[in-house]
């Protein structure tokens, strides 16, 4: 850090609004930034590995692990006996997902028992060497197979409901029926998951871990090992990617560490090789979708039903939430006058299902717009005309399907910008004009819409905790619940405490995220992190501000109006103090310059059985405009261009939010196009490393790509510096691509048929989808 | 022969000269770099080769001298590393802690996020700001193929690497060490076998062909292993033992290409990087074809001869070579024979390879005039990816246009790469025209029966293998038929 440089009076540097870096760029860049491999690990360390199971569905009638236990290095193999505490660590508080299986396997590859030896490679070996008796059950690995066994729900399902939908349908202008298939998606967070746990005295023990989530950790470690929350601590510097697979996916990793470490005495490292990391962990859910529309000769929807199906796995995890966000999602940026839908979150032999950047959003989203679709494709009209003419109203037409009045609509600005900058309309013609001349290679273009729900719909989610410090030489030490992994939320909350102080941010330091600091903290998901914790840092500030501005008034005798923070200088009638200065005065005089600062959303409420309330405090929005070309021959295909115009009211940091909207959008183009999650007869993932699961590559992000912040816009809630969350909106930009996609298949037949292509669309799905064509 | 053994390792580690006599065969880089030197910039991605997070620099004395490339730590075994410089991304800042010019592009770019692929991420762009600062976008991409970033999107990464062009490679660290690091690495290179025992087993890396001829026949048994593209996870992720390890990666005299009027003779050792010249050269479609094999890092270790020796259906290079009729130099002892390709593949897992052989060459005939070629590969993602299909067509037209001679062969069809001699035969002495084409293309079907897997389907597999006959016919006649990311994209030529 650069301290040479006298402290500017007329400008902060690093202030809200302003594009500043990532805070540990610099040690990103140069291998210095430590994850949690690379920390030093204690003299003693021993290492743990999962042992899995290798059927999708059975009873376990023994274990024989005597081969493991002589294996060299091996220290002790944990089976559930091992469990002192409860052996659970489901974060649904429905107890049904085990830290280690007891008596039955329930998917292909759940963790069995765990082997910890001397060094990783010693565990690794050793895990091979377990022979298993296993009692084979039936299995469904799929979630319309699963539906036609009466696999039961692993949650309660979810109906919204709005006007009459079932009238609207019987009589329709026009109506059709269809299905569609979504894929699920790994998260590939580039490092995988690891926790370390450190035994402390009495029934302490120190974690740490990879995850999104330290207080759920916390709270699953004492679960496991049977001690209070209070004896434990855990503590997340930074992951290497987390996308909501690190929100309850770390638990199982840590908590067996924690027995281990507690058992031995011993520090306890576990870091599942990839391949282990992708088979045992969650994804993202696939979807199954059926809908059946009623509209009008315009493509003015007049009613829907719709239900949802969820590959939800063998345990409940977060599937309630994320099948409901799906729901809350469908309507997009459309008025459903009459609609109903429905969720239906299945059980089936999988690793169970979890969160992923947009939570079901982007399968609801996508589900919803397959529908404005079929209407375009089936009315003979550009599917933009569909989605202008359903649009929500800025003050009719705008009660959502869980009963939400959007109030801050701003879909039809958005898409007109895009549409003109993008110059949308000549560019579909030159497609069309195109393919009436290319037999072998067709383009497609899409402009699809973005409106995206913030907040955790689980009400109580939505608070969060910081800790501010100021010491005596004017430094400021900062810490906040959420985590960081990747987004910048750091750099952006220390934005927010520098511009409360009006200090340069060099002169604050961020810290470790731990259950220490800031208790009780919800995950850092949902988009939440800089509205929750750049909130309760402020009000942290905030605090110490008050008894800055009281100490200021006696000391000095002034009114409090003449008191002000200034850029790295305090302000008391005509005289500038430096901060560092004003600071040791004010610690002279027992000023109290720690706060422990707090936020909780306004407004938002949710009734779940009658499916109302408002569950989000605002809407972020967006559009994208993605043109492709595939080739019928193979399949084949690449993203031309895509233009992208994004909402994240003012931004607290444009270099950041830009990155977030490139990293999602490319994210969700990988979801919809080449990554392909595929089960064998067995049930077994067979495409679980980066081998067989093909994530985007550089050559793979649009040729040209145009990504512009909507400078224009400001969130009309109060939220922290009126911006808006960026995490999970844009991830849903992509789905513009699938659509491109599906109108150069499309263009086989004339476009009079919609071509139902279904998600991921690989080269295979596309040239399938293109063979149906031919045949239309 | 009197071969002169040394029992302990050599190479030089960023500054430092290192000597190794405790090294396991199943060492490997990355464990060496995080768990022995704590060298932890270097990360653990995926363990396979895929995802570059543990990209490193390897330099070592090739046919032009020190050349320094791209590899993959995680799959590089350290008793490869004989007479080479390991370079991490430990070397690259300044000695005073100013960023390198690659690394300062990335901050002033926003090119990292979540920041652990980003030190794999400045390794490869170093490698190619090494060799020429500035690049177009078509070869930043190809240099990035093998590195995976989940947050950025690339965008940010793609500007940070144009930016790089703007600074000078002249008084770069590795630069300005070149000659010393020359005199070092030959200093280390005595030309001795080198041949490490201990507990966990013994690796072996021998002088010269001659020696490997030797080595093999001492030890009939042994893993040769020569780019470790494949090995490396037998390693890390089937957890075999591959003791006695032969270590051919760095024989000069394997590492031969020799260029005479018939074509080209590829030794065993030559990486797909080093053979990439001479195929995008002479052979048509053949250079974008082989930018498409793995990712950067994979082409620098991965070798032509083990793409062959390894046997697989699905390897990238067997099928092309099939079609252009190339023959395999098999080496015993003293004693070698030459046989077509296409006959070494012998079954699922089965070549004609008897214990003790060893792939010493690879013959690639050059394309007679007026003779077409072309070969397409068709995967779920198009770098870095493993075939779905893959198919190579080489054809010869009589004056009157009729078909004189064809050669089709396709991996990922069959249990080995394998001729679709069914579909020459329905094609030969027909007029090449649609019609001929249409009435061949359903011979794949008794040429073929494709399975179902993870990367495509049977009947996706068949009907691609139909249709990239039908591409073919179609840029022989001229047409644009692909789709094109740059514009220096595959073109239909004549040798």
């Amino acid at each position: 850090m650069n301290t040479q440089v006298k402290p500017s009076s007329t400008e902060i540097s690093g202030g809200v609004h302003k594009p500043r870096r990532h805070d540990s760029a610099h040690k990103h860049v140069t291998g210095t930034a430590d994850y949690l491999d690379d920390m030093n690990a204690p003299v003693g360390t021993l290492h743990g590995c999962l042992g899995l199971s290798e059927r999708a569905h059975a009873g376990i009638r023994s274990m024989d692990l005597d081969a493991v236990r002589a294996a060299p290095g091996v220290v002790d193999v944990l089976t559930a006996r091992d469990v002192p505490g409860v052996n659970d660590i489901s974060p649904s508080a429905r107890h049904d997902e085990p830290v280690l299986a007891d008596g039955q396997c329930q998917f292909y590859g759940q963790p069995l028992f765990a082997v910890i030896a001397e060094t990783r490679a010693a565990a690794r070996h050793a895990t091979q060497l377990a022979k298993i008796d296993y009692e084979d059950r039936p299995f469904e690995s799929d979630v319309v197979a699963a539906m036609a066994a009466d696999y039961p729900h692993v949650t309660d399902p979810l109906t919204l409901a709005y006007g009459d939908a079932a009238s609207a349908l019987d009589s329709a202008t026009n109506r059709l029926q269809g299905e569609m298939r979504i894929g699920g998606q790994d998260h590939f967070y580039l490092e995988g998951h690891i926790a370390m746990a450190i035994p402390g005295e009495d029934d302490e023990v120190t974690v740490f871990s990879s995850t999104q989530h330290p207080s759920e950790v916390q709270h699953m470690v004492g679960h496991a090992l049977g001690v209070p929350s209070a004896a434990v601590t855990v503590k997340t510097r930074r992951m290497g990617g987390g996308f909501g697979g690190k929100e309850t996916q770390g638990n199982q990793f840590a908590a067996i560490a924690a027995i281990a470490a507690k058992k031995h005495n011993r520090a306890v490292k576990i870091r599942p090789d990839r391949d282990d990391d992708m088979i045992a962990t969650g994804k993202r859910h696939d979807f199954h979708v059926a809908y059946d529309v009623a509209y009008d000769n315009e493509g003015r929807i007049e009613g829907l039903d719709a239900t949802f199906a969820a590959r939800c796995g063998f345990s409940s995890d977060l599937s309630g939430p994320v099948t409901d966000r799906a729901l809350f999602h469908v309507d997009n940026c459309y008025f459903l006058p009459n609609v109903k839908l429905a969720s239906r979150p299945m059980k089936t032999n999988t690793v169970s299902n979890t969160a992923f950047r947009g939570f079901g959003g982007p399968q609801g989203m996508l589900g919803g717009e397959r529908v404005i679709e079929e209407i375009a494709y089936a009315l003979g009209k550009d599917p933009l005309e569909i989605r202008k003419i359903n649009f929500y109203g800025e003050n009719e037409r705008n009660i959502t399907p869980y009963h939400q009045i959007v109030e801050d609509n701003i879909i039809a600005r958005i898409v007109a910008e895009v549409e003109r900058t993008s110059d949308y309309q000549a560019r579909r013609e030159a497609v069309i004009a195109y393919n009436k001349t290319s037999p072998v290679i067709r383009k497609g273009i899409a402009l699809t819409p973005v409106k995206f729900g913030i907040s955790f719909t689980a009400t109580w989610f939505n608070q969060a905790g910081a800790l501010v410090h100021i010491y005596q030489d004017g430094s400021i030490h900062l810490n906040h619940g959420g985590t960081e992994m990747g987004q910048g939320l750091n750099t952006k909350v220390a934005q927010v405490v520098a511009d409360e102080f009006q200090v340069d941010q060099e002169n604050i330091r961020i810290t470790a995220t731990t259950t220490e600091k800031v208790p009780n903290t919800s995950a850092t998901a949902a988009s939440s992190g800089s509205d929750l914790n750049g909130m309760a840092a402020a009000n942290a500030a905030q605090q110490i501000k008050v008894r800055l501005v009281a100490f200021a008034c006696e000391h000095y005798g002034v009114p409090e109006e003449q008191v002000s923070f200034v850029p790295n200088h305090v302000q008391v009638g005509n005289q500038m103090i430096p901060f560092p200065d004003f600071i040791q005065q004010a610690y002279f005089a027992r000023v109290q310059l720690s706060a422990a600062g707090f936020y909780k959303t306004p407004e938002i409420h949710w009734d779940r059985e009658k499916g109302q309330g408002q569950p989000f405090f605002y809407f972020a929005y967006g559009a994208c405009v993605s043109e492709v070309s595939i080739d019928t021959l193979t399949g084949e295909y690449h993203v031309d261009r895509a233009d992208i115009l994004h909402d994240v009211g003012r931004s607290l940091n444009p270099a950041i939010d830009l990155g977030q909207v490139q990293g999602a959008f490319v994210q969700g183009m990988g979801w919809l196009t080449t990554e392909e999650l595929w089960w064998d007869d067995k049930g077994r993932l067979r495409t679980h490393a980066p081998s067989t699961y093909k994530i985007p590559l550089a050559s793979d992000k649009p040729k040209i790509f145009n990504v512009e912040l909507a400078a224009w816009s400001t969130n009309s809630k109060r939220t922290i510096r009126r911006s808006k969350a960026v995490g999970e909106p844009p991830f849903m930009l992509a789905n513009s691509v699938l659509e491109a996609l599906s109108m150069a298949v499309a263009s086989v037949a004339e476009y009079r048929v919609c071509p139902r292509l279904d998600a991921p669309a690989t080269p295979e799905r596309v040239l399938m989808a293109v063979e149906r064509m031919k045949k239309a | 022969m009197n071969m002169v053994i040394r029992d302990e390792l050599r190479f030089v580690l960023n500054d430092e000269v290192v000597v190794l006599k405790n090294v396991s065969p199943n060492d490997t880089l990355l464990d060496f770099l995080r768990l022995n030197r704590r060298l932890t910039g270097t990360k653990e991605g995926c363990a396979e080769g895929d995802c570059g997070a543990c990209t490193v620099l390897v330099g070592r004395l090739a046919s032009g001298g020190l050349t320094y490339e791209s590899v993959n730590a995680c799959i590089r075994f350290v008793g490869s590393l004989d007479a080479c410089h390991v370079v991490t991304i430990e070397h690259l800042a300044a000695v005073n802690g100013n960023l390198h010019p690659i690394q300062q592009a990335m901050v002033d770019h926003h090119g990292s996020q979540c920041g652990f692929c980003t030190p794999g991420i400045v390794m490869s762009l170093y490698g190619q700001w090494l060799e020429t600062p500035k690049s177009d976008a078509a070869t930043i991409e190809k240099v990035l193929q093998g590195n995976l970033c989940r947050c950025t999107g690339y965008e940010a990464i793609m500007r940070a690497a144009e930016a790089m062009g703007e600074s000078s490679n002249g008084d770069d660290k590795l630069v300005v060490s070149h000659e010393a690091i020359t005199r070092t690495l030959a200093g280390l290179k005595d030309g001795s076998r080198v041949e490490v025992s201990g507990p966990e087993g013994t690796f072996i890396v021998p002088a010269s062909a001659d020696d490997l001829a030797d080595v093999l026949e001492a030890h009939p048994k042994a893993t040769v292993v020569a780019g470790s593209t494949d090995v490396g996870l037998w390693v890390t992720k089937h957890m075999r033992d591959i003791s006695p390890a032969v270590f051919i990666n760095n024989i000069a005299d394997l590492q031969t290409i020799a260029e005479d009027a018939h074509g080209v003779t590829f030794g065993a050792g030559v990486t797909y990087s080093e053979a990439a010249e001479w195929m995008a050269a002479h052979i048509p479609t053949m250079g974008a074809f082989w930018d498409r094999i793995g990712g950067q890092q994979v082409r620098n270790m991965g070798t032509v001869g083990g793409n062959i020796a390894n046997g697989s259906p699905i390897g990238d290079t067997p099928p092309p070579l099939i079609a252009l009729g190339a023959s395999v130099t098999l080496r015993q002892g003293t004693q070698s024979r030459t046989i077509a390709l296409e006959d070494f593949f012998i079954d699922y897992g089965k070549q004609d390879r008897k214990p003790g052989d060893f792939v010493a060459a690879v013959h690639v005939p050059r394309l007679g005039k007026g003779e077409k070629f072309a070969a397409y590969k068709v995967s779920k993602r198009r770098d870095e990816d493993i075939s779905a299909v893959c198919g190579a067509f080489h054809l010869t037209l009589d004056e009157a246009g009729l078909v004189q001679s064809v050669r089709i062969a396709f991996g990922g069809m069959a249990a080995t790469p394998k001729r679709a001699s069914a579909v020459e035969k329905a094609l030969m002495g027909n007029p090449w025209n649609e019609a001929s084409i249409e009435a061949a293309v359903d011979a794949f079907e008794a040429d073929y029966k494709p399975l179902t897997d993870w990367r495509a389907s049977a009947q996706y597999r068949m009907l691609a293998a139909k249709n990239l006959l039908k591409r073919f016919y179609l840029e022989t006649q001229g047409e644009a038929v692909q789709v094109v990311r740059h514009s220096n994209a595959p073109q239909m030529a004549e040798a």
